[in-house]
């Protein structure tokens, strides 16, 4: 079961998903991603530190909000990656896609500066 | 059954340059530097021993031409890529030009690097030779017609000597090939392409190259995993990263490593063939490749192991 919890902090929308980012789990991920994309804020931060697993379904859904997220000039960066999952990413070649941070902060403070301070309150 | 593999590149062929073959030497003198190498076996046993596939080897460069020797006087043989010469000239040294033989010839599409062997195709030239060319496709015979005519050749088809058959399958129909059951399940590619079941005395092959799964096509994952049930061996179009195949190389019609991995564990197979490799990789790439595939189906196991190899010119293996 994927659990998804989103936050907006200045231009920066955090998006916290945890559970296995697999087959099941890959269309509530694209929506997720989607609706974070569709927001004010110009950065999206995927916050995986508590996701587990990720397949080829999860990269795909990925994909398209990457996508999504380019066409309209925002970022979509992912942050908090476990060794295991920072592993299939860059076997995958992903890590060459996406921005990668350590964590959700590191993420907000490159891309979304203004928000930090919300983020740390 | 045993599968010889006579060409392994995709797309288009990739020979090995100078500028490849003086790094290899180069890393293996400097390896090599007082080890002693007075004699063809110690410098054999070197080779074996102190120095990888990539640098006392090559991955080749010859397209699309997988031999699959049922033990039938017949010669069986995947796609007529640029491996098909070096196939031909091994077979008529095998049983000399002068014995007319029966090729089968099983067509996964007729794009170019998958027809462009046929031109060359020695046993076509000879009298006697009788060659039965299939395909899924209806319009495959026009393909392969077409390249040996002006302005492509300088052969035309109609003085090939040999009697050249064309068979038209059908998916999904098992049929009596060179002492197989062959059964074709159509792929998603540029104008189709077509995988195939090869079965024989229990053992069952998979050749699947030229296909694009998409991760979030559940029936197509599902249908493409019945077909590969239980199977020795898959031999798969592992072209791209899976990063370039959704992303800036989605619907070119290529696979990848990880979508061989995870649909080979769907499906139970035994051993992943890593095939159809993209021409720009050098041996070192491939050989990385091919290590983080084996590491990528030891973290995401969770039945019984997958045996992960990477096809190469020149390579047999036993089923």
């Amino acid at each position: 079961m994927v659990t998804f919890e989103r936050a907006i902090y200045g231009g920066g929308a955090v998006l916290k998903v945890s559970g296995r980012l697999d087959t099941a789990a890959a269309e509530p991920l694209k929506e997720a991603l989607l609706t974070a994309v569709s927001t004010s804020a110009t950065a999206v931060i995927l916050d995986m530190s508590d996701v587990v697993d990720i397949n080829s379904a999860g990269f795909r859904s990925m994909t398209i909000a990457f996508r999504a997220a380019e066409s309209a000039n925002k970022t979509l960066a992912v942050a908090g990656l476990r060794p295991r999952v920072l592993e299939i990413f860059t076997i995958s070649r992903f890590n060459l896609l996406f921005p990668a941070y350590g964590d959700a902060r590191d993420a907000l403070k490159a891309l979304a500066p203004e928000g930090l301070a919300a983020y740390d309150a | 059954m045993k599968i010889t593999f006579w060409g392994t590149r995709g797309s288009l062929p990739a020979p090995l340059g100078g500028q490849a073959v003086r790094r290899k030497l180069v890393t293996a003198l400097v390896k090599a530097a007082g080890a002693g190498l007075d004699s063809v076996a110690k410098a054999e046993a070197f080779c074996d021993e102190s120095l990888t596939f990539a640098e006392h080897s090559t991955f080749g460069g010859n397209t699309s031409c997988v031999q699959v020797d049922t033990g039938s006087d017949d010669y069986l043989v995947c796609d007529l890529g640029s491996g098909v010469r070096e196939f031909s000239i091994a077979a008529l040294d095998r049983h000399g030009p002068a014995k007319p033989k029966t090729y089968h010839i099983l067509m996964s599409h007729v794009h170019w690097d998958h027809i462009m062997g046929f031109p060359f195709f020695v046993p076509a030239f000879i009298p006697g030779n009788r060659i039965r060319i299939y395909s899924c496709h209806a319009n495959f015979e026009a393909a392969i017609r077409d390249q040996n005519s002006a302005p492509c050749f300088p052969v035309e088809f109609t003085a090939l000597a040999a009697s050249i058959e064309f068979i038209t399958l059908e998916p999904g129909v098992a049929y009596e090939i060179a002492g197989a059951t062959v059964t074709g399940m159509a792929q998603l590619h540029g104008g189709d392409s077509f995988g195939y079941r090869i079965a024989q005395n229990g053992k069952t092959l998979i050749y699947t190259t030229d296909a694009e799964y998409k991760p979030d096509d559940v029936d197509q994952l599902e249908r493409t995993a019945r077909f590969f049930h239980d199977a020795d061996m898959v031999i798969f179009d592992s072209m791209y990263s899976l990063a370039e195949s959704i992303s800036v190389k989605e619907d070119w019609g290529h696979s990848s490593n990880i979508m061989g991995v995870e649909l080979c564990q769907m499906a139970g197979v035994k051993r992943l063939c890593l095939f159809h490799h993209e021409p720009v990789n050098d041996d070192e790439r491939i050989a990385d490749i091919l290590a983080e595939t084996v590491r990528f189906e030891q973290i995401t196991r969770s039945g019984a192991p997958l045996d992960i190899v990477a096809a190469y010119d020149g390579l047999t293996l036993d089923l």
